[in-house]
């Protein structure tokens, strides 16, 4: 190299190659929030259509956060009846049910020894703000059985902190067992109707296999109940991302 | 308990008292009862006042929260809550420590004494 004013050129080390494979992680995992995926039926698919038309615009004016069944969530809603007419409400995400605008999700929360359950619907318009406080799924979808559980299981404290997002790519899987109340139940859990994983049965051996006696295997290979949802999926997303981009 | 499907209270039903009176809190070998509701179904929701048997007396109390679910964006507890009222609807108890249900805000003329030892609302 031509030195200048005959001093030696500084050292400039070659650029480091950023290898940023955001657009492959990207493809990989997108969420699909469970309530456009329109039910199985012979109802005609303009019904579907229009409402989520309508969920589009929703979103658009209100953020609805990415959330499953086990996170620790934080909703303002408007109520003409409290202080400051908005009430802020903190619990792990038990359910998420309905499809379309009647979507709903129930929050459970345990304060001052007393359990507390509100069903939210997503697109109500009263509700102001939902955040996410801690991300985590179960291995659960459906974690009714908190209620016949040990109440510290579900206390979650009303003034928490979000806890900081590591990853942008993974949602940690909580592989907790909870310990359960003494029988009875509101549910008999044990059954295999429910396929529950995330309890620690401590019944003893010859009630495990008594419940067994209801499972029924032919279920899964049930052809008629078989609902392929990935092609319908698709065509969604490919409309939500059509529609968001506007 | 031996109960399994959730209704709203009527009558004969096991209640939990949730206020700081004497009567609700000193235990007996009997658990307060429902034996009427006054209401025009017999079924009391949240706000209906209710006749209980404590401890070999009728009282009067206010439900102020049920097992059953209820319209969404209400709250659902796991216990059926009741504060004891006097006849012209003065609560006995002090401090009412357990949350109650934001629309019982809504009649405020009738439980503004009630509403107003509440603690938490929910």
């Amino acid at each position: 190299r031509v030195s200048s004013d005959g001093k030696p050129p500084k050292f400039q080390p070659p650029p480091k190659p950023v290898i940023i494979d955001r657009k492959t992680q990207k493809e990989e995992r997108r969420f699909l929030s469970p309530e456009f995926i329109p039910p199985r039926g012979r109802t005609d698919p303009l019904k579907y259509y229009i409402e989520r038309k309508d969920m589009i615009q929703r979103r658009k004016v209100f953020n609805i956060p990415e959330f499953y069944v086990g996170h620790v969530l934080a909703v303002t809603t408007a109520d003409p009846y409290a202080n400051d007419k908005s009430k802020r409400f903190v619990g792990i995400c038990i359910q998420r049910g309905g499809k379309g605008l009647g979507a709903t999700f129930v929050l459970r929360n345990v304060i001052e020894d007393q359990g507390v359950e509100i069903c939210y619907e997503l697109y109500s318009p009263r509700i102001q703000a939902i955040e996410v406080l801690k991300l985590e799924k179960r291995l659960d979808d459906n974690l009714m059985y908190l209620r016949d559980a040990l109440p510290e299981y579900s206390t979650f404290d009303v003034n928490m902190k979000p806890v900081p997002r590591m990853d942008h790519e993974e949602i940690p899987v909580n592989k907790l067992q909870v310990r359960m109340k003494p029988k009875p139940w509101s549910k008999r859990w044990e059954r295999p109707k429910y396929n529950i994983k995330g309890i620690k049965f401590e019944l003893p051996e010859h009630k495990m296999k008594a419940a067994q006696k209801w499972s029924q295997p032919w279920l899964e290979f049930d052809m008629l109940r078989e609902y392929d949802t990935s092609k319908i999926e698709e065509k969604i997303r490919k409309e939500l991302s059509e529609e968001l981009e506007k | 308990s031996i109960t399994g499907a959730r209704r709203a209270i009527q009558k004969l039903t096991r209640v939990r008292v949730v206020d700081n009176s004497a009567l609700g809190n000193t235990p007996y070998h009997r658990p307060p009862k429902c034996i009427h509701v006054y209401n025009k179904t017999g079924v009391g929701k949240v706000g209906d006042k209710i006749l209980l048997a404590i401890k070999g007396e009728k009282k009067k109390a206010l439900i102020v929260g049920h097992k059953m679910p209820g319209p969404t964006m209400t709250p659902r507890f796991d216990s059926n809550n009741v504060v004891l009222i006097e006849d012209n609807g003065n609560p006995i108890g002090t401090r009412i420590k357990t949350p109650i249900p934001y629309t019982l805000r809504r009649r405020e003329g009738e439980f503004s004494k009630v509403l107003a030892i509440a603690r938490n609302f929910v």
